[in-house]
């Protein structure tokens, strides 16, 4: 028996994974060939989707990118046997693009069956629960705070104090609440993480449950990513089935409960405090703070509320120790973060680096430059919040303070290239008309700034009194800064007023000096 | 549009079996919306009633979230991804090119019911822009082509 692994991510799926699959399946069943199909995550380099991979005796050999039709002729020259082929590519984590990132949260995906347990196991699953139970609730919570962890949801808030917060609320009952909305555009990790290896994440909630003595825990999942809320609810079955979740996990007398809630299309569900109105069944609308959810959370108890990425962090960190992870990373920003390049270049996928390289490196050494060939002209990084970077800005590095200092924020780690066709003018509209579909509307900077927001830009561009309306837009930019609940309203001003200094002849003003 | 009446028994059931969940409006909007294809408006009566809420409540949650909708689908439904990423590359050419063929705007349904058409702003796949859905498949690298072509395929399909 042979086996092969053909992705069951999304995006692998998008580009046809699934009919290579059944391909596959088909014609070696007629020719008689006994073969596996291990339907794994995404190793994450998406131009080489769909990924073939054989385990044969020199290791795993991959092909790609496979189509349906090509199924045939690489049985032909030998691919169970790991043959050449125009395909070939060898062994995939000897390409650079792989070979030089630092898989530390994503270390099995694309490796192993994201639904298989004992897979997970037999890859260092459940280690750090394991260690995890053995310690005081303290001792959990002391190992995040050294491991230098800060929320990778946008925010960048130390998970550590976040934790001790909660474990020092007194109540009779505490939640974990996953944050899975990743609605940004140009991120996908958390995505990935679901569909490619759920269990890491599970894990990560359940100790997280222990370190502050919650018994319950939510995956709040946008409704987008149907995929990954098959492979959660499958996971979360065999964890249940093999004593992982529910009472007395693996025979310690504690108890985590899990559940997967899915949204319904909201961007502004995101956001934490709108997120729990969201889980307890009203509209997404923010919350004023103080009471973090920390002390005052879901239902009005004591909540943990974590991205999912923080969340998968936290297993490596309790297997490994805080030492470990807080040895990767520069100045305050500790361990490794999941980049996803995506838009306008030639190598998009998932990039798992420790803090510290930079844009430039990463944009043209791994991505390759744009697919279109022509010049990088604009890139955003952190989602539609985050700020657009010229090319003086390339050299960077991928660091939280450093990004602050250029007022712009890392954010999910999402990067989304524009070459030079695009238009900066109607990048900036657009990103005032996101806030305007999206804000939840509770404070007038917001929901009105945002569309005469829309306004003035138009104005803008149509030439109508230039100077008067671009001091107008600057204006409100800071009126929504200052005067907007939550970082919706508060940030949208990023990508505009990056867009209107870096690129201000898109707006039929006079260029920037250099 | 469908009686309500033939719909109302799936309904309650839907009520019935989240009775004890705490915070279920989201998921018995789901329920009804995987079953129906939609929220009938004559439901939240009954939603209502079940959730000691106001009927002014309940369609407040509804009107909320873009994903719930109150009239019934077409046969497929197309979601195109709207975002920075698609943008990129070529995803507003997609979209006007989507609209023209289907003859409908954002948020309709063609005259024989087979596509309603519906923006969505991400979808996670933006490593191969631009994205769209087509029911629960999603589909990268949408040229104009392989978006006429998609068509073809589920209008035969029908
Ligand atoms: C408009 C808006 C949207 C947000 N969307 C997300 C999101 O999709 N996923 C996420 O983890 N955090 C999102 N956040 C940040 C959360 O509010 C919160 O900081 C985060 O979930 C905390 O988890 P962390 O500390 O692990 O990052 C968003 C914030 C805002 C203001
Ligand atoms: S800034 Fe916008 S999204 Fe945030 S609370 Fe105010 S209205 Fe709601
Ligand atoms: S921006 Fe279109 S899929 Fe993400």
């Amino acid at each position: 028996m042979t086996r092969v692994f053909i992705s069951r991510d999304s995006t692998a799926l998008s580009l046809g994974a699934e009919q290579v699959a059944k391909a596959l399946a088909q014609q070696a069943s007629s020719k008689n060939l006994s073969v596996e199909i291990v339907r794994n995550g995404s190793r994450g380099l998406f131009w080489l989707e769909t990924l073939v991979e054989v385990e044969t005796s020199q290791g795993r050999v991959a092909y790609g990118p496979v189509q349906a039709e090509d199924v045939a002729s690489l049985l032909d020259a030998g691919l169970l046997e790991g043959k050449q082929h125009p395909l070939y590519l060898g062994n995939i984590e000897e390409i650079a693009y792989f070979k030089n990132q630092n898989r530390l949260t994503f270390a099995r995906v694309g490796l192993t069956d994201p639904v298989n347990i004992d897979d997970y196991l037999a890859h260092d699953g459940y280690r750090g629960l394991k260690n995890a139970l053995a310690l005081h609730a303290t001792e959990i919570v002391k190992q995040v705070t050294d491991s230098g962890l800060r929320g990778r949801g946008g925010a960048a808030f130390p998970t550590g104090i976040k934790w001790n917060t909660v474990l020092n609320a007194p109540a009779d009952q505490k939640y974990i609440v996953c944050n899975a909305d990743e609605g940004d555009s140009g991120t996908f990790s958390d995505r990935m993480i679901m569909e490619g290896d759920p269990f890491v994440l599970i894990e990560g909630m359940t100790i997280a449950g222990l370190a502050v003595g919650a018994t319950q825990g939510y995956i709040y999942l946008r409704v987008e990513y149907p995929h990954a809320k098959i492979a959660l609810n499958q996971a979360i079955e065999a964890a249940y089935k093999n004593g992982y979740l529910g009472e007395n996990i693996q025979g310690s007398g504690k108890t985590f409960h899990l559940e997967v809630r899915s949204g319904a299309g909201a961007y502004i569900c995101g956001e934490e405090t709108s997120l729990l109105e969201s889980l307890e069944g009203k509209r997404g609308l923010v919350r004023f703070k103080p009471p973090l959810p920390a002390i005052v959370g879901l239902f009005g108890k004591p909540t943990i509320v974590n991205n999912v990425i923080s969340l998968a962090s936290i297993p490596v960190i309790l297997d490994k120790g805080g030492e470990y992870y807080k040895n990767y990373g520069m100045g305050r920003s500790r361990g490794t973060l999941p980049l996803q390049l995506a838009g306008n270049i030639k190598h998009p996928g998932l990039f798992e680096v420790a803090f510290g390289m930079t844009l430039r490196e990463l944009l043209y050494d791994y991505g390759g430059g744009s697919a279109s060939g022509r010049p990088i002209r604009a890139v955003q990084v952190g989602g539609p919040l985050g700020a657009y970077l010229h090319e003086g800005q390339f050299d960077t590095p991928l660091d939280y303070e450093a990004f602050a200092a250029i007022s712009a924020v890392l954010g999910h780690g999402g990067i989304v290239v524009h070459d030079d066709t695009v238009n900066m003018a109607d990048m900036a509209r657009y990103a005032m008309e996101f806030c305007v579909e999206e804000s939840c509307g509770k404070c007038t900077p917001c929901r009105i700034g945002s569309t005469r927001g829309v306004e003035v830009i138009d104005r803008i561009v149509d030439g109508v009194q230039k100077d008067k309306n671009t001091v107008l837009l600057r204006d409100l930019c800071d009126t929504m800064t200052y005067g907007s609940l939550c970082a919706m309203g508060g940030m949208t001003p990023f990508p505009v007023l990056s867009a209107l200094n870096h690129f201000p002849e898109d707006f039929g003003l006079e260029a920037a000096k250099a | 549009m469908q009686d309500y009446q033939t719909q109302k028994p799936t309904v309650l059931e839907i009520l019935d079996t989240h009775q004890a969940m705490p915070g279920n409006l989201l998921p018995i909007l789901h329920g009804i919306q995987d079953t129906l294809g939609y929220i009938p408006p004559a439901a939240v009566v009954d939603i209502a009633k079940s959730l000691n809420l106001s009927q002014a409540e309940v369609h407040g949650v509804i009107s909320f979230y873009h994903y719930f909708r109150e009239t019934p689908p077409g046969e497929h439904t197309i979601r195109i991804c709207r975002a920075e990423s698609c943008q990129a590359m070529n995803g507003k050419a997609l979209e006007t090119h989507a609209k023209q063929q289907l003859g409908i705007d954002f948020h309709e349904t063609t005259a024989d019911g087979i596509f309603s058409l519906e923006p969505v702003y991400c979808l996670g796949n933006c490593a191969c822009s631009p994205s769209i859905t087509i029911d629960d498949e999603v589909i990268g690298r949408v040229t104009t082509e392989k978006f006429d072509r998609l068509l073809a395929t589920y209008k035969g399909a029908k």
